[in-house]
This record gives structure tokens, sequence and C-alpha cells, in this order.
């Protein structure tokens, strides 16, 4: 008998490593042949760009207020120009001493909104204490009172103008819309017919053609000698528009509520305003709070067009900043990424609270 | 028991709930009966202090200014109802490429936020956020500037083969209209003919015996071909209008105007970064189990997709597509910051001219209410046909 010595066959590899960066390298961009040839082709297309577009927009840059540096030769992006302009670029026309009063107004409007995004501020008082910053904000912009200079609508500008329009509208848009999609669904056909046909009129045409209407056909609507200020009618113009889609978004709330509820409310005997107010609302509302987020950002981003009809908000300033000077002028594309910049600042970070509020929605249903 | 008839239902009462809600609905009409009745007549009064003129009349008129491009002979002593016209047709066709492009790669970010490859799809993530959340106004405006400003002059023109980009535009080689071509168009509709019977065939065969039959690269193939050969018959015209450097400029070959290449850039860059969420939430609506099971029943990954992910994805997909579409249409009418002139931008100029704000404002509606309504129709139709045939 042969002794049996006691061969051990080779050690088998270790499995790959499916954590840790170098795993997460390997199956994220190396996967397979395609993985790898689209990650060598995206990531030469990138280390070619981007070292360009940062040597321009950085290691290049001209940073002070100086037109003459700027055009060097070799110079890249010329930002000296929003050190120079950026006053004029923010707030407008409005005068130059007392753009503090703008920048204080802003400040508080702002502060007012990141409030109202968090949960301690959901309270009853949270609608009386946007009545009360609203009328401070009026009342710094507009002054004319303790011993404020008055500051005629007309020149208002900037970022204040473009945070005015989009929440003045907004805020007053959404009593009309609620009423507007409550009409949609109501039994009676007159009624039905009425704001049908008002939000489909309205979502069927630009808004730029009911700002020219508010501009131009407004002051014909009046009675005679009866006059308008440009910002009131703008913003009026601005809110029938954005009732129309958040009236959708409302009614598409109202739809998702089983029919259920509706019939086990009216056998409890509560009436039509009872239900809706009790039952249907509270959970419609929630449901669509993503939503009309987002019809908030496409407000913000909306308020731009008011430009075209003479109101100088974010994007109009920049014109008046930039157009008049001869010396500047060339560097208008700086000035426009300086502004895309704060519109992209505002409209991301309410697109990721609007993710958030979405994810707080739903855990009432995650089981 | 008793034989004691129930009291008949009363048919009509104050109190009854219909004729609350006949009261509701008399007083809902009255007040907006009243509230157009008092803007109308206000309006009238005014125009008649002002001494403004109304009517459509002024349609007729020369128009008194020229239009920068247009696809028609146009002119200054052209009507208005002409330049008008020129607008639409302005406005439609930016709104139309516009479309196509913008679902091509508003589908190829969407698809690529699925990508196995990590730099793909933070590229498409980048590309979704930067583009969606700056305005779209400040978007044209940039590329407008963009093309007007850094591109070289029409003499320095960037070329590649007969195309010229130079802030003149894009310059390109124009086909010439030759009758042949009638011979290949008239092909190209035999071939959607054909394929369309082929179609139908394969789909009988298919409900009868069970075999599977192209119905994409067959059809595919008859148009082409058949489109090819109606070319071939009429004699392969092949000239083109190719453009060359001039003295001072360049000279013949068709061309994109800055306006029509800036618009439609901005117009197909925002829209389609929406499309791409759109494209992915479609995608995401249909459960993974679905892909697994179809390929658990033998189905290749292209029929999966064909036959079973695609039909579910654009039942979610169509819907806000459709918006995505109007929204494109509608928001062309910024064109008027930038110079191109389409419909808006028409009527903002006879507005300056006439002073007839009402029929000026009153044509553009109804030129968009028109579209819009047009499109939800057909997507809804679309629509109607391709939801869940619930029994």
């Amino acid at each position: 008998m042969t002794a049996h010595t006691f061969q051990p066959i080779a050690a088998r590899r270790a499995p790959n490593k499916t954590e840790g960066p170098v795993a997460w390298i390997r199956i994220n961009l190396f996967g397979d042949w395609i993985t790898g040839l689209m990650t060598l082709l995206v990531g030469g297309a990138l280390l070619w760009i981007v070292p360009q577009f940062l040597s321009w927009a950085v290691f290049r840059a001209a940073w002070l207020p100086d037109y003459e540096a700027c055009r060097v030769d070799g110079v890249g992006a010329c930002w000296g120009v929003v050190a120079e302009k950026y006053r004029i670029i923010l707030f407008g026309r409005y005068p130059f001493e007392e753009q503090w009063r703008a920048l204080l107004a802003m400040t508080l409007m702002l502060a007012m909104l990141v409030g109202s995004c968090t949960r301690a501020f959901w309270k009853p008082w949270l609608a009386p204490a946007w009545v009360v910053t609203l009328a401070v904000f009026f009342l710094l912009m507009y002054g004319d009172a303790m011993g404020l200079e008055k500051v005629e609508t007309d020149r208002w500008g900037g970022l204040p103008l473009t945070i005015l329009l989009a929440s003045l509208s907004m805020m007053l848009a959404f009593p009309i819309a609620m009423v507007v999609a409550l009409g949609r669904r109501s039994t009676m056909p007159a009624i039905r017919t009425v704001c049908t046909v008002y939000v489909e009129l309205i979502r069927g045409v630009p808004l730029i053609s009911v700002l020219f209407m508010a501009s131009f056909m407004f002051p014909l609507f009046m009675p005679v000698g009866f006059s308008i200020d440009v910002l009131v009618r703008v913003v009026i113009g601005i809110t029938l528009f954005a009732a129309a889609y958040m009236a959708e978004v409302i009614r598409g709330g109202l739809q998702a509520i089983p029919k259920g509820q509706l019939e086990a409310a009216a056998t409890l005997g509560l009436s039509y305003w009872q239900t809706q107010r009790k039952i249907v609302l509270p959970q419609a509302l929630a449901m669509v709070v993503p939503s009309i987020m987002n019809n908030f950002i496409g407000l913000f981003k909306d308020t731009s067009l008011v430009t075209i009809v003479s109101l100088y908000e974010l994007t109009g300033a920049l014109s008046i900043a930039l157009n008049s000077d001869a010396d500047w002028r060339p560097f208008k594309i700086e000035g426009y990424l300086f502004i895309a910049l704060i519109y992209f600042a505002f409209c991301f970070s309410m697109s990721r609270y609007s993710i958030w509020v979405e994810k707080q929605v739903n855990k009432g249903k995650a089981r | 028991m008793s034989t004691k008839i129930p009291p008949k239902k009363r048919e009509w009462s104050w109190r009854s709930q219909a004729f609350r809600g006949v009261i509701y609905q008399l007083l809902a009409v009255g007040v907006v009966a009243l509230g157009v009745w008092f803007l109308a007549s206000n309006t009238l009064h005014n125009m008649q202090v002002r001494g403004i003129k109304s009517g459509f009349d002024f349609l007729g008129d020369p128009a008194g200014f020229d239009i920068g491009e247009s696809l028609f002979p146009f002119d200054s002593a052209s009507p208005y109802w002409n330049a008008f016209l020129v607008g639409l047709v302005n406005t439609l066709r930016v709104a139309i490429v516009g479309i196509i492009l913008t679902t091509l790669i508003g589908t190829l970010v969407g698809i690529g936020r699925f990508s196995r490859n990590a730099l793909v799809r933070g590229l498409c993530y980048c590309y979704v956020e930067l583009f969606r959340n700056i305005p779209i106004l400040l978007q044209l405006l940039m590329w407008y500037l963009l093309l007007t400003e850094t591109l070289p002059l029409a003499m320095d023109a960037i070329t590649f083969g007969p195309f010229f980009l130079s802030k003149g535009g894009l310059i390109f080689p124009k086909p010439l209209w030759e009758m042949g071509h009638l011979w290949g168009l008239i092909g190209l509709i035999g071939g959607a003919a054909l394929a369309f019977v082929y179609r139908a065939w394969a789909f009988r065969r298919f409900e009868s015996t069970g075999q599977i039959r192209s119905m994409f690269w067959v059809p595919l193939g008859l148009f082409v071909v058949t489109g090819v050969l109606g070319w071939w018959v009429g004699g392969a015209p092949s000239h083109f209008d190719f453009p060359f450097k001039g003295d001072f400029s360049i000279e013949r070959g068709g061309a994109l105007t800055p306006e029509f290449l800036a618009v439609l850039l901005g117009l197909t860059l925002y829209t389609a970064a929406f499309v791409a969420e759109v494209v992915r939430a479609g995608i995401q609506s249909v459960a993974q189990g679905q892909n697994e099971a179809a390929a658990a029943l033998g189905l290749n990954p292209g029929h999966v997709m064909r036959l079973v992910t695609l039909p579910q994805a654009l039942r979610v997909i169509i819907p806000p597509l459709t918006n995505q579409y109007l929204n494109l249409t509608k928001n062309s009418s910024l064109a008027v910051a930038i110079g191109y002139p389409d419909v808006v931008s028409i009527a903002n100029t006879s507005l300056n001219q006439t002073g007839r704000a009402v029929e000026a404002i009153a044509i553009v509606m109804l030129v968009y209410l028109t579209t819009s309504l047009s499109t939800s129709l057909l997507m809804n139709w679309y629509n109607a046909r391709s939801a869940i045939k619930e029994r």
C-alpha cells in the first residue's frame, strides 16, 4: 500500500472585490468592452474640453474691474465686468444711493422664502407673516414714508424684482388655481365649461402674448382716466398665466382621491364644501406639493420674459448695465454667465428641495 | 301591513340641490358675462376716445417692412397678411425641426441616465440639470451672442468641406430642384404604401401561423429601395448649388441665419433636458421584473425592448412628451428677443406700425391656440390608441 500524502489543490483566487473605489471604477468604467470604449471616448473629450474651459474661466481670467486688462491678448474670461457692474446687474435702475433698501427687502424676502421651506414654519401664522413681509418689502422698495425717498415702480429692477414677481404671482395664483381646479371637477356644466375654457385658453398661448396683452391692451380694458402701474399689470398677467397651469396640477391631485372617500363623506352628511375642506383638499394638496414646486421653478425662470415688455429684472438689468457702455459691452457673455449662475443656484436648490418634499410626502405611504 | 303609499317625491323645491345648482351656474355665467361686457365696452370706448381704428382690414395694406428670412418671396410692398404668413411659416419651421432634434437628443440623454458607464451617466445628469435650470430666454440670448460675436467673419469662415460657418450663419450646398426629384418623391410614397401593405400582411400571417416577420427592417427597406428606384428612374439628378468664397462674402448655396440657428439650438437643448427626464421616468415606470420575465420567455433584447418595455413606457411618456412639444412651440415665441422673424415678432412690428394691438395679439393667440389644440387632439388620439385596453 502506498502511502497517500495529503495534496492540497491550488487555492482558488479570491472573488473580485465589489466594494471600494477600485472595484467601483472597474465595474462602472470598464465593465465590458463597450463601457470601456465609452469611457475612453467620453473621458478623452472631457480631458480635452475641461482644462481649456478652466484655463479660460479661471487661470487666464481677469478679475479686476479694469477693461484695459481684459483686452490684453491671451486673457480669458473677463470677470471684471461683474466686479464693475454687479450693482446695476443686481438692482437694475434702482437709485444707486438707495440700493441698500432693495438689498434689505430682497434679503427679507429670501429669508422668508427659505423659512417657509422648513417644517418649523408650517404653522397657521405663516400666512399673516407673509402679508407682513410683503408689506415691509413694498414699504422698503417704494418708500415715500418714514423718511424714505420715493422710488417709482418703473425704477425697480434686478434680482429683487425677479423674486417679487415669482413669489407674489405664485401666492396670488394659488387661490385662483384651487377654485378653478374645483370648478373643472364640478357637476354643474356651466361652471365646468367656464373653468375649462379659461385653463385651455391660457395654456394654449405663450406667456409672452399674455404679457403683451397685459402691457398693450390692459390700458384699453380699463375705464377712461384709470391707469394701472405697469408692474401691477405684469403681475396680473403672470398670475392669470400661472393659475391655469397650477389648476391643472391641483386637478391631478383631486383626481387621485378615490371616489369612495367622497361617498363616505356624503354618507356622513358632510356638505360639498365640508367634504372638500376636510377630506379632499388636505390630501390632494399634500400630494401635489412637489408639482407645485416645479411650477414655481418654471415661473421663476419665466419671469425673465418681462424684459420684453420693459421691466428690468435680472436679464433686463444686464442689458441696461452693458448695452450703453462701449467699454464693457464686448464682455457681455461673462455677464450672461453670471446671471445664469444666479438662476441656476435658485432653480437647482429649489428642485433639490422639491425632491426632499416628495420624500416627506411619501413617507406616510411607505409601508 | 300598511298599504300607505309613501308621499311622491317632490320634483322641485326651493331647497333642492338641483335648484341651487342652477342658481350658482346662472350667477357664475352672469359674473363672467358682466366682466367680459365691462372689458369690451371699455375697450370700444377707449378706442373711440383715442381714435384707434379697429378691424382686420389692415391685413390687405402693404406691410412696409422687410423680413430677414422667408421661405417665399416677400418685400415691403407685400400685404400684411403675407407678412403674417411668413411669420407663421418661420415659427412652424423652427418648431418642427426643433421637435425632431429635441426628441432625438432627449431620448439619447434619457437612456444615457441608465448607462452602465458612470461617465456617461454623470454627463447626462449634468446636462439635464444645467440646461433645465437656466431660463430659456437667457439661453437664447447666449447662443445668439456666441454665434454672432465669437464666430469669424464670413471671409474667414470655418470650413468643413462645402459647409461654411461664420457670423453670417451656416452656408451649405443646396440640392437643385429637378423633375427627377419628383420621381424620387413618388417612389417614396409608393414605398410607404407598399410597406403598409406588407405590415398588414405580416400581421395577418403572424395571427394565423405565429410566424414572426420583420416589422421594421423590411418595411424600411421597401421604403428606401423604392425611393432610390424612383430617383434613378427620374434620371438620378444630383446637382447641388455649391457655395464658394467670393470676393466679399460666401456666395450661392443655401443659408441658415444665425437667428434661426440660435433659436433652434436654444429651444432644442433646453427642451431636450425636459424630454430626457420624461423618457427616464417612462423607462423607470416599467418594472424590472417584466424585462426578466420576457428574457426568461426567450425573447432577445431587441424584442424585449420593442414588445415589452417600450409599449408600456410609451404610455407613460406620451402625455408629458406632448406637453414638451407644445412648450417648445410656445417658447419659439421668444425668438422676438433676438430678432428671428417668427409670428410674434411680425405681430409686434405690425402692432407698432398700425397701432392695432387687439387684432395683432388676437392673430398671435389664434395661431398658437390652433397649433396647441390640434396637437393635443392628435396626441389624445394616439394616447387613446395606446392606452391599456380595459375590459
